[in-house]
């Protein structure tokens, strides 16, 4: 899309159109990305129970993002290509974010819960 | 990057996607399971990584054979075990056991809005920005 033009604003909004009336067929109702949206949120909530409380998944994700890239991979691209590979370092790195997993639920399983 | 390699990368997502659902990782209790190694131990996650490594390896000696001088493959040789890399994946391993999400699986979650994942990703982005802002990382 290096070339906007109008056309471009004016086929978007047909697709817009289309994909609304669509969904209202489809739904019986009117379908806005608001509505739509809260109402997914609600029956993921009502689907999945969390794990654990929300608080620990936010501290999980931050370490989870900064270990992975100060580490150089994760679960995929240490433990399957690098360790598919024969790489040293990928299979040092696995297996130190294993044992550690390992032991961190061990913990918790144990004294958190 | 050209729309036919971009269609065949989208395809190449939706295999992996398609690959964690059925196998069970996107959810984190099968995940924990398995980490779970003194408890009800679920070895269903090594069966995934032995699948997983099994065609991955394969797939790359193949690969490794073709003489194509367009096919571009990463380098066979190993980066060094450094300090960055124990540290991190240890670091990783916490996070990891804590939540029963790695990246993979936190983003397949995210698509679901599951409420976990709300909260994971965007702390996982901004953990990942931490690591490339203050210690280099790639």
């Amino acid at each position: 899309m290096n070339h906007y033009t109008l056309w471009h604003a004016l086929i978007g909004g047909i697709l817009i159109g289309l994909a609304s009336l669509l969904a209202t067929v489809l739904s019986g109702k009117i379908p806005g990305i608001s509505g739509v949206f809260s109402f997914a949120l609600w029956q993921s909530a009502a689907l999945f129970r969390p794990m654990r409380p929300l608080v620990v998944m936010a501290i999980a994700g931050l370490l989870v993002g900064f270990g992975t890239r100060l580490g150089g991979g994760c679960t995929s691209g240490h433990g399957v290509c690098g360790v598919g590979m024969g790489a040293k370092d990928s299979i040092a790195a696995t297996l130190i974010f294993i044992v550690t997993a390992m032991m961190i639920v061990f913990i918790y399983n144990r004294v958190v819960l | 990057m050209k729309a036919g390699k971009m269609i065949l990368f989208f395809v190449a997502g939706g295999l992996f996607g398609t690959g964690l659902a059925i196998s069970g990782m996107t959810d984190p209790a099968r995940v924990i399971g398995f980490l779970d190694l003194f408890g009800a131990w679920d070895p269903a996650l090594l069966f995934v990584m032995a699948g997983a490594v099994g065609v991955y390896g394969l797939g790359m000696l193949m690969l490794r054979r073709v003489k194509n001088r367009d096919l571009k493959l990463p380098s066979p040789t190993p980066s060094p075990i450094d300090r960055q890399l124990i540290v991190g994946s240890a670091i990783f391993g916490v996070g990891w056991g804590l939540g029963g999400f790695c990246p993979g699986p936190a983003l397949a979650n995210l698509g679901a809005l599951r409420v976990e994942a709300l909260l994971f990703v965007p702390a996982m982005a901004i953990g990942m920005f931490l690591a490339q802002r203050f210690f280099g990382a790639d």
